[in-house]
């Protein structure tokens, strides 16, 4: 079986490689910078991440009609990991050392960014990582444009206690990384918020659960307690769509016990009959329903780029737009592409967001962002509900930890340490990872 | 143009006679009054202000605007802050009268404003409506609105319920204004005896929203108020836990419907065929995408034939499933019986292939397939509630199952069929083309996927991806039952799914999976060719 297993890996890398060879652009004489993108284009997370590589591919054209950077075009170079987390590891270091890019824009879960971390530590190179995380971690190559725990989740939970005045707590997840440490975060949390034990379930389901019945009924019977009730989702992916469709078969509606969803975009939904979930809710820093003259114009580019009136924009693209875009400026501030010019230049950098303001790269490798709260629409879309006041800044190490409250990272000199402990004063410590 | 500017001002005109008419009341003036406050709400408070308000005032006229507003349709024009009930239709919004009802033209959407609507205030909504519908001519609104008052318990509304419980002629709704009733009395200062009867009502409504009820009431209670509402607690809890053993079963069983389906092409190609077909799921796949599109072609082209749409799938997903199976067979297959690794390696190339093509055609992102009105909501049985689109699944699983063991009993193909799987060359002596055999028996497995596929689209994802999700269940559902006996598929698919229901709420659903995995293991060490095993000379080489 162990032969078996290692004949198919190799066959689905070389079918991986040759699609990556594929992908390269055509040969050019112009010198020019290379960007990497690493996003898987096949296996189960195309779903998502196929979007972001269109997203880079739009981002990088738009970027050379105004002439490029440092007088130099850009080149993308495209490769697919195939949804195969050693395969990221591989393909990273093929984009770093024969693509020779200067900087790489790409992974999804977790996972596959554990996997290429040493890669990019060992070749000294950037990775900008788009998308919602657990936190527990900064690292001085990486950059993390995405959410941390206290820009989506805390915000999410303080809403519901606050203006729905929910009591009782169902964490639900998808069995992984990323679920697993959100919640343990959340229960901390809501624990030292004076939640008792008892008022919190928390339940894990495989990849890709289809059958939701045992799992919404025990949703059903913990919130017909007395108290009112609401489901923290961190459900993964596909698993999605079969746990809305049962919530609405069985009858619970929005108003007795809403979820709130923190992997459910504008993408999942567009393949999604959207009736059974107006007003659930969801947690992000952008949505595509944000009314600002950024936003729209940066729409309408994306529907022309893609010449589909119907694409959707979501959450992860606008971490790609506003991590390319402060790349770009580190760049020409550094006046190089060197990756550790680049990435001392980068701290302090701003650069508009699209939804009205400004995100600024701190020195933890975070960056600065609005926290929205939105109602799910019967088209799909979301509608603002809520949001926080100003920007929140990225929060590297829970403070809701134990193991990790006395950790900060901060990658300018002198410190230059991605998990300095206050407490013992040394470089080094280690979160709950 | 001319028409819809005739138009306008006939509706002007209407809304002008109408006004004129019904003798506008200094209530209705007031209640105007208060509506156009909505224009002025800039968040959800101050919304909610303007429903308590209009709530307050009593009028049953204030229906239609609240409603409009939960649904989200209520609009204000931004030229004069006018409050309107507004429909989309395109890039436009048709308005109407917020009290009355009567057309009042049209604004482009950029012209109107939606006055915004959270869960907090939908909630807020429903409370005020429930009051107000409480004497509707329609029994069935007088039964929805005893229920949000029964789970909004208001010691103010006594009254009107006695009132209402005294004029009430149909019994179903009668009990659920009483069981309302004794919710408000359990919320208000009534002497102890009016409350003890009260959870004797409360009680025997027995589901969980009594439960919820009473829990709440038991935490606040003293004295023998406790006491009687721990008993009845203790009493509901016992029953419950009857109906959540059936409720159970039934999961189970509709869990092992969906296996079965899953499952009773493999029993075909894997079970009486022998191949080890690791496309299976994608003819699913390939049966649910053309699902998609039929409803597709549907709503572009025939939005009345949407209920019909699964029908009109089936045949189809079966044709293109099976037409794809049979080039698989005749393209590869063929020449690889005897060697099971190979064929392992194959198929599963082609599952590979198969899920890149659907990719690269239809994008790697989820299809939506909308669920026919006859597969949505679900209905209460006791305490049991069963959801229609796993009835008819259920109901459709056992159609197909039954319906391919008579093809395979009771007509000349299914014969050959058998004969060629008990012994080939004695099946070729007789004249049997056992290639042909092969390949049609081949291609009625994927077609008989196909149209599982049509029915897993109803509860599933339509992504590239579904297939997967299910092979790995499948096989283990087929070599479980006994490999070649449809009846063992039949079985297996059942008790596997009662036995991951039963374990799902002790171990979690994560465990749960293991634990049958391991346990289907044992038993294969204990019988290694299932629960029925085929007996004969050729199934022992």
């Amino acid at each position: 079986m162990r032969g078996l297993t290692t004949t198919i890996r190799s066959l689905l890398a070389a079918g991986a490689l040759s699609a990556g060879l594929m992908a390269a652009p055509a040969w050019s004489q112009e010198e020019t910078i290379k960007v990497g993108v690493l996003h898987s284009l096949s296996g189960t997370m195309a779903i998502s991440e196929t979007t972001l590589k269109d997203t880079m591919l739009f981002l990088i054209e738009e970027q050379n009609k105004k002439g490029g950077v440092l007088g130099k075009k850009l080149e993308a170079v495209v490769v697919d990991p195939a949804s195969d987390w050693p395969l990221f590891a591989e393909k990273a270091r093929e984009l770093i050392s024969v693509n020779k890019a200067s900087a790489v824009f790409g992974c999804w879960t977790s996972v596959s960014r554990k996997s290429v971390l040493p890669v990019f530590e060992e070749l000294n190179n950037l990775l900008f990582y788009p998308v919602q995380y657990e936190g527990e971690e900064s690292q001085r190559n990486v950059f993390y444009t995405g959410a941390a725990p206290n820009q989506q989740a805390i915000p999410a939970v303080d809403y519901l206690m606050n203006e729905e005045g929910v009591e009782r707590w169902v964490l639900a997840g998808t069995d992984y990384v990323y679920p697993q440490t959100t919640n343990k975060i959340l229960q901390a949390y809501l624990e030292s918020k004076g939640v008792a034990k008892e008022d919190i379930l928390v339940n894990y389901t495989p990849f890709g659960h289809s059958d939701w019945q045992t799992i919404v009924t025990d949703i059903k019977n913990f919130g017909s307690a007395g108290k009112k009730t609401a489901v923290v989702s961190t459900i993964n992916g596909d698993a999605n769509v079969p746990f809305y469709k049962e919530l609405a078969n069985q009858g619970i509606k929005a108003e007795d016990i809403p979820v709130v969803a923190f992997s459910v975009g504008e993408e999942e939904l567009a393949g999604l009959d959207t009736a059974p979930l107006v007003g659930h809710l969801t947690a992000w820093n952008y949505f595509q329903s944000v009314d600002t003259p950024e936003n729209a114009e940066f729409i309408a580019a994306w529907k022309g780029y893609t010449k589909n009136d119907k694409r959707v924009t979501n959450d992860p693209m606008e971490a790609h737009v506003i991590g390319f875009n402060m790349w770009v400026k580190a760049v020409e501030k550094a006046g190089t592409t060197d990756p550790d010019a680049v990435i001392d230049a980068i701290i302090g950098v701003s650069v508009p967001n699209l939804s009205g303001g400004y995100s600024t790269m701190m020195p933890n490798h975070h960056i600065t962002k609005p926290v929205l709260i939105g109602e799910i629409q019967a088209d799909g879309q979301m509608e603002t509900v809520w949001q926080t006041s100003g920007l929140v800044v990225g929060d590297e190490w829970s403070d809701y930890l134990p193991d990790s409250k006395d950790l900060i990272a901060d990658w300018r000199a002198p410190l230059s340490c991605g998990n300095f402990n206050v407490a013992t004063g040394k470089c080094g410590g280690k979160g709950i990872n | 143009m001319g028409r819809s500017a005739a138009l306008t001002v006939l509706a002007f005109l209407l809304t002008f006679l109408a006004a004129f008419i019904s003798p506008a009341s200094a209530d209705e003036a007031a209640l105007r009054a208060t509506i156009a406050k909505f224009a002025q709400a800039k968040n959800f408070q101050a919304t909610e202000s303007v429903v308590k308000e209009l709530a307050a005032a009593g009028d049953p006229a204030v229906e239609k605007p609240l409603a409009a507003l939960a649904e989200g349709d209520l609009y204000v024009r931004k030229s004069d802050a006018a409050v309107f009930i507004g429909r989309e239709s395109g890039q436009a919004v048709k308005l109407a009268d917020p009290l009355t009802g009567a057309e009042a033209g049209e604004a482009a959407k950029s012209e109107v404003t939606k006055v915004r609507v959270n869960n907090s205030l939908r909630r807020a909504i429903r409370e005020a409506l429930g009051s107000l519908t409480l004497g509707a001519e329609d029994p069935a609104a007088r039964l929805a609105a005893a229920q949000t008052m029964f789970r909004t318990p208001d010691p103010d509304a006594i009254e009107a319920l006695d009132a209402a419980i005294a004029k009430e002629g149909v019994a179903s709704v009668k009990t659920a204004l009483e069981q309302a009733r004794a919710a408000a009395a359990l919320a208000s200062d009534l002497p102890e005896a009016d409350k003890l009867a009260a959870i004797q009502v409360v009680a025997a409504r027995g589901d969980r929203d009594a439960l919820s009820l009473l829990t709440g009431f038991q935490a606040r209670a003293e004295g023998p108020q406790k006491e009687a509402a721990a008993a009845a607690i203790s009493t509901i809890n016992s029953s419950l836990a009857i109906w959540a053993a059936g409720q159970n079963v039934w999961y189970g069983i509709s869990l092992g419907s969906v296996l079965l389906l899953a499952a009773i092409g493999l029993a075909i190609t894997f079970g009486v065929m022998g191949v080890i077909n690791m496309a299976h799921g994608e003819m699913v796949m390939l049966g649910a995408y053309t699902t998609y599109v039929v409803q597709n072609v549907i709503r572009t082209s025939a939005p009345n034939l949407f209920d019909w749409s699964l029908a009109i799938a089936l045949p189809l997903a079966f044709l293109v499933a099976a037409a794809v199976g049979f080039a698989i067979e005749r393209g590869i297959i063929r020449f690889l019986y005897g060697r099971p690794l190979e064929t392992l390696l194959a198929t599963w190339g082609v599952s590979l292939i198969l899920q890149q093509a659907v990719r690269t055609v239809f994008g790697p992102t989820n299809r939506e397939v909308g669920n026919p009105s006859w597969m949505s909501g679900a209905f209460e049985l006791g305490q049991l509630s069963i959801t229609w689109n796993r009835l008819w699944i259920l109901c459709f699983a056992l159609a197909v199952f039954f319906v391919l063991l008579f093809v395979m009993k009771k007509t000349p193909w299914g014969l050959q069929m058998r004969a060629v799987t008990a012994n080939r060359r004695m099946a070729s002596s007789m004249g049997i083309r056992t290639p042909w055999v092969d390949a049609l028996t081949f291609a009625l497995g994927s077609g008989i996927a196909g149209i599982a596929g049509v029915a897993l689209s109803q509860i599933d994802n339509v992504s590239p991806n579904l297939g997967q999700g299910y092979i790995i269940d499948s096989f283990m559902v087929v070599v479980f039952g006994g490999v070649g006996n449809l009846w063992g598929t039949l079985v297996g698919a059942f008790s596997l799914g009662v036995l991951n229901k039963f374990l799902e709420p002790y171990a979690g659903a994560v465990l749960g999976k293991i634990l049958v995995l391991v346990l289907i293991i044992l038993f294969i060490q204990k019988r290694p060719r299932g629960l029925f095993a085929l007996k004969g000379r050729a199934v022992e080489a």
